[in-house]
């Protein structure tokens, strides 16, 4: 249950941290006419490339004492980020980043830009003209995303795997604890912890699909 | 293992081809039918469940090395083995200890055994991580993300971390670390399987094992496996 609870906690943290983080950027990426935008939409997608052990392998480096990120938190904080949780969240926003990003780019950029100029037209200022226009638009986007990041890091198994150390209570997340029970051959223990992952997600990613379309629906009657 | 393998491909002229993977892993494989002929498994359980579940040759169980188990750590660490030995663990600069898990990793069981054998593991057990096995463990502990690992004397003199420093954990202080190969039932090349078994245990087989850092069983073929209890 510990483990459970550790993963779900994680996948809410990253969510909500990516959601405030990524969506000014994804904002950005939509609209900006900047030509060299295609390299960072590159760079955002790398995450998808790279098998999730070996990103958790450079992030392990990264976090360790001889890594950038390492140094810097063994500075400030007197240890280093591997083998923590705040180590697995931020190895977990990298790797979810992608997630969170390209549903949110996908759906501002499929929004009618005459609404937008309407909206400027009218004399609404740019975060007016976000919160009122372009964030009710794009609630698909904004939810796909969320579920997406969310789903992904619930999943999450090779980047924690490499990065966490599996400290009970601290690292060791639903899909780390699954596997060493299928390593122990205790396939009971393991499908049953799966089996309640599977209904928990199940029943959360209805619920939050099922708020979409009457949210949707709301919008239309509007 | 590769050496094992191109020493034999040398002296016979058969081809052996070799898969890396944890035991646990091929052990879960080789239950749903996959097509290996031989299975090294880095304990002798894995092996006994195998052999339970009628899946071997019988007495095709060869122990083919046991396990040394090292404290190590980067040359550029601080700690001293030769000088402080266990007590090298309780440096205030050693933060934290890596070791295999031992839910199920052997090499991880007998660390924790032989913490608690030297008395040390009240005092370290809030330090210790844990890698899905050894290899990764010794990774945590190269990366430097840990200071120190206990882990296998072939793993400190494998080319990656041959650069480090080592020291044996006294053998009294775990039980011994079998390492048992199986014959499986599926494989259509019985005698040839039988043949490379019969040379890893043979005296240039073992010659190489012990070079790369395993200890030679007492008797090699063994038909009742010990098998490792978790602590």
């Amino acid at each position: 249950m510990t483990e459970l609870l550790l993963s779900f906690r994680l996948a809410f943290l990253v969510t909500a941290i990516l959601l405030v983080s990524a969506t000014p950027f994804a904002y950005w990426l939509a609209f900006t006419k900047w030509r060299a935008k295609f390299l960072i939409e590159a760079i955002v997608a790398l995450p998808l490339v790279l098998p999730p052990t070996v990103l958790g392998f450079y992030l392990l480096i990264g976090m360790g004492p001889r890594g950038p990120l390492g140094r810097l938190w063994l500075a400030l904080f007197g240890h280093t980020l591997a083998f923590t949780f705040i180590g697995l969240v931020i190895a977990s926003v990298l790797y979810s980043l992608p997630f969170c990003i390209q549903p949110l780019v996908a759906s501002f950029e499929r929004l009618d830009p005459k609404l937008l100029d309407a909206s400027r037209v009218l004399g609404a200022s740019k975060w007016r003209t976000f919160r009122k226009i372009i964030l009710p638009l794009s609630l698909p986007g904004v939810i796909t995303a969320i579920v997406l990041t969310f789903a992904h890091t619930l999943g999450e198994f090779g980047v924690v795997l490499m990065v966490g150390g599996n400290l009970q209570g601290v690292t060791r997340t639903v899909s780390i604890s699954i596997y060493d029970h299928v390593q122990s051959i205790e396939y009971a223990e393991a499908n049953q912890l799966a089996l309640t992952l599977l209904i928990i997600s199940f029943v959360l990613l209805a619920f939050v699909y099922g708020m979409n379309r009457r949210a949707g629906l709301r919008w239309l009657s509007n | 293992m590769t050496e094992l393998a191109s020493a034999y491909e040398k002296q016979s002229g058969a081809k052996v081809n070799l898969t890396f993977g944890s035991s646990g892993n091929f052990f879960a494989q080789i239950q749903n039918g996959a097509l290996f002929d031989i299975f090294f498994s880095a304990d002798s359980n894995y092996p006994h469940k195998l052999g339970e579940a009628s899946l071997i040759i019988p007495n095709s169980t060869y122990d083919y090395a046991i396990g040394r188990l090292v404290l190590w750590s980067r040359a550029d660490a601080k700690v001293d083995f030769s000088k402080s030995g266990w007590n090298s663990l309780l440096d205030p600069g050693v933060q934290k200890i890596a070791i295999a898990n031992p839910q199920h990793a052997p090499y991880g069981r007998a660390a924790v055994a032989a913490l608690k054998s030297s008395g040390l593991y009240e005092k370290v057990k809030d330090k210790l991580i844990f890698g899905e096995n050894i290899s990764q463990a010794a990774q945590f502990v190269e990366s430097g993300s840990a200071q120190i690992g206990i882990l296998a004397m072939s793993l400190a003199l494998s080319p990656p971390l041959r650069s480090g420093k080592y020291w044996e954990i006294p053998r009294r202080q775990y039980f011994p670390l079998i390492q048992s190969a199986v014959v499986l039932k599926r494989t259509e090349q019985k005698d040839l399987a039988v043949a490379f078994m019969e040379f890893v245990v043979s005296p240039a087989g073992t010659k190489i094992l012990e070079d790369f850092g395993f200890e030679k069983p007492q008797s090699n073929v063994d038909r009742s496996p010990q098998r490792t209890k978790p602590f």
